[in-house]
């Protein structure tokens, strides 16, 4: 029954918004071992949009999130049916090559993951993976990539301290810069921002609305106030089911679902 | 409420009993300790100087020093860190990164931790039927190998750890960029764990420094100077070994010199090994 | 429009990503393959340490068959070989070394998670956990040159007087005092395995948690009713698996043993007399042992000692594996 009305509501946020599909998700089920941790999911996400995904802990939401760049397929009895298109392509199709398909959907974590090494080399090491630059190269896709995340400024004259010796929202803007360097189409961000303080939540909430113009943009966030802030399209999701989909201000003003109008006006989660 | 006092107190009694008790086991434990380390520094230092460092193992009745064994020690030492450490990093590695979850994982697991503990004369007599009967003589790199043995398992063990101490995120972040798994491992966590990693090969340097057992019966013992692997090879513990049961009173000397420089050297080892992986722990 | 042109440079990117992962994927499996081989080595070790064992020890069992683990016999000139007395002194030595280094370590492990102020406790600690790498040639050289001897002349002689007349007793403590012998390697081992016992009871009483602990003293608890009812209780597998690991060193043990056990095969009645140890037999003549039978009785006794310490480890590896899935979950 909520399977119907999803998929209608999906249509709805289509036509509603530029129709450009990046990613579309089919019919998608995920267990952990015999659990089923999703439900028949159906969804898209636009190219050039910032889709959130919303909903109580444990409703799938980052889940979700892990299936797009089978970042689940690290763990034993974890497995996804379904599909899911990217660009057209199923990449839950086996013998896909895994580390292609994180090169092209960057993730961002929860907590700020610097690897043990310098600032410069943070983001040279994944770009080192795949393209041969020479230092001048190197250098300036390191500036660029420091830029767009909005650290340059910060941390130009000091590029060979370690990574982690940053502060929390330096961290987790090395970790954007890092994952911008190797060029993705979509990056996902999982719950960005919870171990931030508020002057550096803001900061890569104004990142993510720039990255937007150059990116497909997925993010799972537990903050209701910050979907609404960052976000075109919102996803909320319940018990492992997408209850309701579509344009952020239409679902925060008018939600069509009585759980997701319980939802975001507090009354659980 | 009536508290009933002769309870309480048999209980206060009790209680200052074997409290009594822990105090006394603990003066009585570093009691022995203090003793231990106190002979040995007193009977050590005063056959300590130049000679021992310079000079060969004497024959009986004649003053002499520790060169070879102390050079065999090191050649041994060194060659046996240099295969063990390596296959247990990767074994390590595996149970921690490739096979976390898998069967033969929990199989490895056990018997390692049970070689962790096994008896090293037994590993002494392994060694001894593999390499020193088929090659029809003691040598060097035979006790090599016998202290391979030993450093496999507690490389094994910090190794794995030390791996599953670093964070998920940090291995699911570099998965992210599209990084190969063995690249992941190498770069990322090897990088992350690399402290507590050494701490771990320095501990199992720490521990075959002193081993003796596997050494009898694979590098036996040697008066001369030797660095010929082929050969039999002498080292401090050995040596020790054959002079503290001798009769000769400077060989005995020697022996004493002998144990108080393998004790500097385990404790100085474990000492930086501990600061190493404090450091980290810290962190 | 800005995704389009991003789009195309990123299909561009496809194609030289391709080739590197291609290049980047066969040193990804080889280095899975070579951890994995690694990992089987171990188990391969293990099994070539039994195999070689039983390849050795089979001449011996099969001249002598069950015979061998009774006799008492131990003679390289008439090529007779009984393994029974090398057994009786592993186990007694390891049995009265573990009596003493047991409750002593664990009072101690007491003392440093209950009693010691602050300041002392993390000196002690790792003073203790030093002193277990000690090598245990220098616990042996000590023993032999300082403990033996004062053994000798102070204690034994007492031992021997006060014990002459209490039926029992006499014959365990029957003269004459020779300072080494089964005893004093029961001491020797029981001091080399101390701090060892003690380290792992004071990491096993450190992993219970202080609310539980406050919990009985907000109760109204002592010192010793909090330990005895709560924190022994909690730890008691680990305890007791920390223990065995401890009696696996013990019954292996060389060095400490061969130094100061006497080297006689043969069974005596008092703890004062030589004895000998599985390791110390082994340590003592298995360069010079002439004639196969004597070789291959050797590796016998060494495979016994193996299966022995093969069982009590096995047992306090299962144990403490329960403490950590409790401690898990």
């Amino acid at each position: 029954m909520t399977e119907v009305s999803t998929a209608q509501r999906i249509e709805m946020g289509a036509s509603a918004v530029a129709p450009d599909v990046r990613i579309s998700i089919n019919n998608l089920d995920f267990y952990y071992g015999t659990t089923r941790a999703l439900k028949t999911i159906n969804l898209p996400l636009y190219a050039n949009m910032v889709t959130s995904f919303i909903g109580p802990s444990g409703c799938g939401k980052s889940t979700l999130l892990r299936v797009l760049n089978r970042m689940y397929d690290l763990y034993p009895n974890q497995r996804a049916e379904g599909e899911v298109l990217l660009d057209g392509e199923n990449i839950l199709a086996p013998g896909l090559d895994l580390n292609l398909l994180r090169a092209r959907v960057g993730m961002v974590f929860q907590k700020p993951t610097p690897f043990p090494m310098s600032i410069y080399d943070n983001i040279a090491f994944g770009v080192g993976l795949y393209e041969k630059l020479n230092r001048s190269e190197m250098d300036q896709r390191v500036e660029q990539s420091l830029t767009r995340a909005a650290l340059w400024k910060e941390v130009k004259d000091k590029l060979t301290a370690s990574g982690l010796s940053l502060s929390g929202g330096q961290q987790q803007r090395l970790c954007i810069a890092r994952t911008v360097a190797v060029k993705p189409e979509v990056i996902l961000f999982d719950e960005p921002c919870s171990a931030l303080d508020p002057i550096s939540t803001a900061r890569i909430e104004e990142l993510i609305d720039e990255l937007k113009a150059d990116y497909t943009i997925a993010i799972v966030t537990h903050n209701m106030q910050q979907a609404s802030r960052v976000s075109d399209a919102t996803a909320f999701m319940y018990l492992g089911e997408l209850m309701e989909f579509g344009k952020t201000k239409d679902m925060f003003t008018k939600p069509q679902n009585p759980k997701t109008q319980d939802y975001i006006t507090g009354r659980f989660g | 409420m009536a508290i009933d006092q002769a309870r309480y107190r048999s209980r206060r009694r009790l209680n200052a009993f074997t409290m009594a008790l822990c105090w006394a086991a603990t003066a009585l434990g570093l009691t022995a300790l203090l003793i231990i380390l106190s002979t040995l520094l007193l009977k050590g230092v005063g056959g300590l100087g130049l000679n021992v460092f310079t000079q060969m193992t004497p024959p009986p009745g004649s003053d002499g020093g520790l060169l070879n064994p102390i050079i065999g020690s090191l050649i041994m030492t060194t060659i046996g860190v240099a295969i063990g450490a390596p296959i247990g990093i990767l074994a390590g590695t595996y149970l921690a990164e490739y096979g976390r979850y898998s069967p033969l994982s929990s199989v490895v697991r056990f018997v390692n931790d049970i070689l962790l503990s096994a008896p090293s004369i037994i590993i002494g007599l392994f060694v001894y039927t593999i390499m020193v009967a088929p090659m029809g003589h003691f040598s060097g790199i035979a006790g090599a190998v016998s202290l391979a043995v030993l450093v496999i398992p507690i490389v094994v063990r910090t190794t794995e750890d030390m791996l599953t101490l670093v964070p998920t995120p940090l291995r699911e972040a570099a998965s992210a960029l599209g990084m190969p798994r063995s690249l992941v491992i190498r770069r990322v966590a090897f990088k992350a764990a690399r402290a507590g990693m050494i701490t771990g090969i320095l501990l199992a340097v720490a521990r075959v420094t002193g081993e003796t057992a596997p050494l009898l019966f694979t590098a036996l013992n040697s008066q001369f100077f030797s660095t010929n692997l082929n050969a039999p090879m002498a080292s401090l513990p050995t040596v020790i070994f054959q002079f503290a049961l001798s009769p000769y009173a400077e060989w005995q000397k020697l022996a004493w010199v002998g144990a108080l420089l393998i004790t500097a050297a385990v404790l100085t080892l474990s000492v930086t090994a501990r600061t190493l992986g404090g450091k980290r722990g810290k962190s | 429009m800005s995704s389009a042109s991003s789009s195309r440079s990123v299909m561009t990117d496809i194609g030289a990503r391709q080739r590197v992962l291609k290049g980047l994927r066969f040193g990804d499996q080889v280095f899975a393959a070579v951890c994995k081989a690694a990992a089987v080595s171990v188990l391969v070790i293990l099994g070539g340490v039994f195999v070689s064992l039983i390849g050795g020890a089979w001449p011996a069992f099969h001249k002598f068959g069950l015979a061998f683990f009774v006799t008492e016999a131990w003679n390289p000139v008439t090529d007779q070989f009984g393994a029974i007395a090398p057994i009786f002194g592993t186990l007694v030595t390891s049995a009265i070394a573990m009596l003493i280094a047991v409750p002593v370590g664990v009072g101690i492990a007491v003392f440093l998670t209950e009693l010691c102020p602050l300041v002392l406790r993390r000196p002690l600690g790792v003073a203790i956990e030093l002193l277990a790498g000690i090598p245990s040639i220098i616990y042996g050289i000590w023993g032999l040159f300082f403990f033996a001897p004062f053994l000798q002349q102070y204690v034994q002689p007492v031992l021997i007087g006060t014990f002459a007349n209490v039926p029992v007793l006499s014959t365990l403590f029957a003269g004459p005092p020779y300072g080494i012998g089964i005893l004093t390697s029961a001491l020797v081992l029981a001091i080399m395995v101390l701090p060892f016992v003690t380290a792992i009871s004071r990491d096993v009483f450190e992993s219970v948690p202080p609310v539980l602990k406050e919990a009985a003293y907000g109760l109204g608890c002592t010192r010793w009713e909090v330990v005895r009812n709560v924190v022994i209780p909690f730890t008691r597998v680990g305890v007791i698996g920390g223990c065995m690991l401890g009696l696996g060193r013990a019954l292996g043990e060389t060095m400490a043993v061969t130094f100061v056990i006497g080297n006689a095969h043969r069974i005596s009645g008092s703890l004062l007399a030589p004895g000998t140890t599985i390791s110390a037999t082994i340590a003592n003549e298995f360069t010079e042992a002439v004639g196969d039978m004597h070789t291959s009785s050797l590796l016998a006794i060494g495979l016994i000692l193996f299966l022995i310490s093969f069982i009590v480890l096995a047992f306090a590896r299962l144990m403490l594996m329960q403490l950590d899935k409790k401690a898990g979950a």
